[in-house]
């Protein structure tokens, strides 16, 4: 269904409006009101992304709709991962309220950024055409790379932000000079037009639709495009990389899944194969490379390379399976990812260091045992270890291997998932079995009730995110 | 009872305990105080846990092979959380609930680190175990038979000896890859069969070469739980460092969900694929009982040498299941109930004296009979029961295993009999060496006979076993009508 009339279309990109105007009305209390309108604009822009969030899922569309001249398309599957992208950025960003003011940099722009990074968001997972892909990934970058070197006077939070807005726009021109390519090939943008031309598509569409692939791949930070996750994740400021893991690599996958299934649906052949090497590199790589990592965000930075590759053997599974596994898989890793960072930020030695190294956290369990036990079940969680959630989401993700008829992906998952064991029951035996450390003993304080309360609220979610099971399964229809 | 679903309420009983004992450790500052409720409350869920389970065992028909106190709620897509027992699930729930309350007294004095969170722990883990022999339905079973991993892991590497983050890994990574192969074809059957109920799948017919590599996927995780040869190698490393409580649990019910699996699963789903490989079970099984026999001769470590043995029992097991009839069925039940008498016993035994000594070194004892008779009268009744003296449970089972393999193949049969004189021989010398002989070592000059308290630990155990031997049908009463119904099934789909 495709909708011509301007105002009639505009209904269905309330959430993106709010947003918009939510960043604005931001924007201008803090440019007024200054630095003592920090927390204000927080809980504003936190109450915008609520809100965006439940008018995506307010109605559940049937039929999907195609909006200013198929540019956009706004169905179940977007509206779903909206709302699940609006959730976790809210999480993220009530986690950086405290850590900012402690480390002196609470600006009232960090919320306004992190609005702005989700409009993009928005965009992405609804794009039907090429530019639309574009303007989204952009917005969302740009927004980002400021989020990256937010902390000016850290070397390393400004080395991150260098570092990822260089190859940050190396991938957007891969991807651009991709869409290039295809548009010069097929004289097309859109979508629907392409994937008509796609079944039997020339090289000079196939090497676009390969470079528009490694341009998203990039943003999602798969395998072999995740050289600069490991830097970024520990440069940035830690909300800033609680917010880096989850909700951007929600659209980018929900995009790339969008980008193969709808316009390139004809040539799966083509992709599949690309999309399979793509993911068992990406959760060997995240695998192994996490082994010998003692820096905690630095192990997350990994963790999530590997989780990727889980969500892209989820895209190989295709069209018809594929996708309600994929959300399913997603929402489970971005909800846990924002309480695993709510879990490390809300540890900190007496002094007020962070703590960002793996055997600082020895014997927590003992001074803070609601945290360690909330730490305990993420990990479990991402393990992929019943009954928690991280289970639900592997188990989704081998049944639509199964359906799609990929054995050998459901083997190499689960040989990277014991792998990956290893270093998160590592993590597990330092909070729970080693003894606390000297200077340690006593030293660690937890940080705010809303930091340790997100935390624990998360952890509580894990056992009983079965019930998203329902919701992706309607929202993962719209491809049979 | 009181209109609620027993089997429900038996499952939840530990998990309600647990979390009650969390809320009072919540409220009361005082450690010492706090400790001394977790242990009041945790006996007194496991026994309350236990009577309700005599009951049910008592209103079972064990006349009828059908699924009893069934419940069924839809819980997750098409699964369900789905309970119910027949005469071969419902014995081990017995058996669960019978042994926790015993290690709930076992650790009463000798955990004294983290007591709030050991018990926490054990009464979790009751209920996982419970899950598992009661689940109807195959993913809420797979569920609760991985979720196990967690508790189990805590137990070892919090509580656990010198060199225990060692033998937590492994145990958690061996016993994960495992289950992971098996979680692919649980993916498939769902998928193929449209359901996980387990019932049905048993009545599904899957093609013979689907059943070839089903099979061969839970195997890999039925195995390892068991442990079988050459698979087993995380078992002694699990066992010398768990915590007393810890290794009874795991040799006394944790070994038992591979043959349970076996049983429920891999033989009713897949029988085509079992006859298939019935050859490779028997050659690992003879295997797995004369050659861990032979190396739980040559060990210096108590518990070391008895977790072999157990090794080597668990190869009787896989003998009387895959032998297809009824004696062996029938015996592989009965071995494995038995042995979770006797096992359990034995590391308790042990725990005895490490709680004096601290050392499990089979050369820093010596002469134990001079100043502790009692307890060497124990160790001696389960020793013979290890051993496979008539009149104790250990004899039965032994018995029966072996008269279903002879009728299969009789050399496979006449190298596992080989298996009970070289059992005789590792046992008869450990207790030589521990209990006989002078007293050398001066450590042991004032070391104490048992107390009443772990008198009464040992109580249940020695009537189980003694009566059990002598009145075999007790167990095999309940256990005949399910297993000849399976076996009537397995006979029908083979022609």
């Amino acid at each position: 269904m495709s909708i011509e009339n301007i105002s009639k279309q505009l209904p269905f990109i309330i959430p993106e409006i709010t947003l918009v105007f939510g960043a604005m009305v931001a924007v201008l209390i803090g440019a007024f009101a200054g630095k003592k309108s920090y927390r204000a604009v927080n809980y504003f822009a936190i109450l915008v992304l609520l809100a965006a969030g439940f008018a995506s899922v307010k109605h559940s569309i049937e039929t999907p709709t195609l909006l200013f001249n198929g540019s956009l398309v706004i169905d179940n599957f977007g509206s779903f991962a909206k709302f699940i992208i609006s959730a976790v950025s809210a999480g993220a960003l009530l986690l950086s309220i405290d850590y900012l003011e402690d480390r002196n940099i609470q600006k009232p722009e960090y919320p306004v950024l992190t609005l702005l990074a989700v409009v993009g968001m928005f965009v992405m997972v609804s794009a039907h055409d090429l530019l639309a892909i574009y303007m989204g990934v952009e917005l969302q970058s740009l927004a980002l790379y400021v989020l990256a070197a937010y902390a000016r006077d850290s070397q390393k939070s400004s080395e991150a932000g260098l570092k990822y807005f260089v190859l940050g726009a190396l991938s957007s021109g891969i991807l651009l000079y991709g869409a290039s390519l295809i548009y010069g090939f097929t004289g097309t943008i859109n979508f629907q037009k392409i994937a008509s031309l796609s079944a039997n598509a020339n090289v000079g569409v196939i090497f676009g639709m390969v470079f528009v692939m490694s341009g998203i791949a990039f943003k999602m930070s798969a395998a072999p495009f995740h050289m600069w996750t490991p830097d970024v994740y520990e440069g940035s400021p830690t909300p800033s990389t609680a917010f880096f893991a989850t909700a951007p690599k929600m659209a980018a996958t929900i995009l790339l899944a969008r980008f193969c299934f709808e316009a390139f649906g004809p040539a799966i052949a083509k992709w599949q194969q690309i999309v399979s090497i793509m993911a068992i590199l990406s959760m060997f790589i995240g695998a192994f490379f996490a082994l010998q990592q003692t820096n905690i965000k630095r192990l997350l930075a990994y963790s999530s390379i590997a989780n990727m590759g889980y969500a892209l053997v989820a895209i190989a599974a295709g069209p018809v399976f594929g996708p309600s596994a994929l959300l399913m898989f997603v929402s489970i890793y971005a909800l846990s990812g924002v309480g695993m960072f709510a879990v490390v930020l809300s540890l900190r030695s007496e002094d007020g260091r962070k703590i960002e190294s793996i055997p600082s956290l020895a014997g927590i369990s003992r001074k803070h045992p609601m945290i360690a036990i909330a730490f305990t079940m993420f990990l479990f969680s991402v393990m992929g270890i019943p009954p928690l959630a991280g289970f639900w989401g592997k188990f989704e993700v081998i049944k639509s291997v199964w359906n799609g008829s990929h054995l050998y992906l459901a083997i190499a998952l689960i040989l990277a998932s014991v792998v990956s064991a290893f270093y998160y029951l590592r993590i597990i035996k330092t909070v729970w079995f080693d003894e606390p450390k000297m200077e340690f003993a006593g030293g660690l304080a937890a940080t705010s009730i809303s930091v340790k309360g997100t935390a624990i609220l998360f952890a509580l979610l894990m056992p009983f995110i079965g019930l998203l099971y329902t919701a992706t399964l309607v929202a993962g229809n719209m491809f049979k | 009872m009181f209109g609620l679903p027993m089997l429900s309420t038996i499952l939840w009983l530990p998990t309600i305990g647990a979390i009650l004992i969390l809320l009072i450790s919540g409220l009361n500052k005082d450690a010492q105080k706090a400790a001394a409720s977790a242990r009041i409350i945790a006996l007194i869920t496991t026994f309350v846990t236990f009577l309700i389970s005599v009951k049910l065992v008592m209103d079972f028909d064990h006349t009828s092979a059908a699924m009893q106190f069934k419940e069924s709620i839809p819980w997750y897509g098409n699964i369900n959380y789905a309970l119910g027992v027949d005469g071969i699930s419902v014995l081990f729930v017995l058996l669960t609930t019978f042994l926790m309350p015993l290690c709930v007294i076992a650790s009463w004095k000798s955990v004294e680190k983290r007591v709030v969170e050991y018990f926490v722990a054990f009464l979790v883990l009751e209920t996982v175990m419970l899950g598992v022999f009661s689940a109807t339905d195959m993913v809420f079973f797979y569920v609760l038979f991985e979720a196990g991993l967690i508790p189990m892991y805590l137990i070892i590497g919090i509580w656990g000896g010198k060199n225990r983050f060692y033998a937590a890994y492994k145990f958690f990574l061996y016993t994960l890859l495992g289950s992971l192969f098996m979680l692919i074809a649980v993916a498939y059957m769902v998928l193929k069969a449209g359901t996980s109920d387990i019932l049905a799948l048993q009545a599904f017919h899957f093609t013979k070469d689907a059943q070839i590599y089903l099979w061969l996927a839970f195997f890999a995780s039925f195995a390892v739980k068991m442990p079988m040869w050459p698979v087993h190698t995380w078992l002694p490393d699990a066992h010398v460092e768990a915590p007393t409580a810890g290794s009874v649990i795991l040799a006394g019910i944790l070994l038992k969900m591979g043959g349970y699996g076996f049983i429920r699963f891999s033989l009713p789903m897949f029988p085509l694929a079992s006859l298939h490989f019935q050859p490779l079970i028997f050659t690992m099984s003879v295997i797995a009982v004369i050659y861990t026999s032979l190396v739980a001769f040559r060990q210096t470590d108590i518990k070391k040498l008895i977790a072999y043995s157990s090794v080597a029992h668990m190869g009787f097991v896989t003998l009387g299941i895959f032998a297809f009839n009824g004696a062996g069925l029938q015996g592989a039940m009965f071995q494995m109930l038995s042995h979770g008498f006797i096992a359990s016993a034995l590391f308790l035994c042990v725990g005895v004296i490490y709680d004096r000594m601290h050392t499990r070194e089979i050369a820093s004892y010596g002469g134990l009979v001079n100043r502790m008779p009692i307890y060497a009268a124990v160790f001696m009744l389960f020793t013979l029961g290890n051993v496979g003296l008539p009149g104790t449970s250990g004899f039965v089972g032994e018995v029966l295993t072996m008269q279903g393999t002879f009728l299969q193949s009789r050399i496979f049969a006449i190298f596992a009999a080989s298996g009970v004189i070289l059992s005789a021989a590792y046992m008869l010398t450990l207790y030589r060496k521990t209990v006989f002989g002078p007293l050398v070592n001066p450590k042991l000059a004032d070391i104490q006979d048992m107390d009443l308290r772990e008198f009464l630990v040992f109580l249940p155990l020695i009537i189980g076993t003694v009566l059990l031997g002598f009145k075999p049908q007790l167990i095999l009463d309940f256990t005949n009508v399910s297993v000849m119904h399976l076996v009537d099934n397995l006979q029908t789909m083979m022609k």
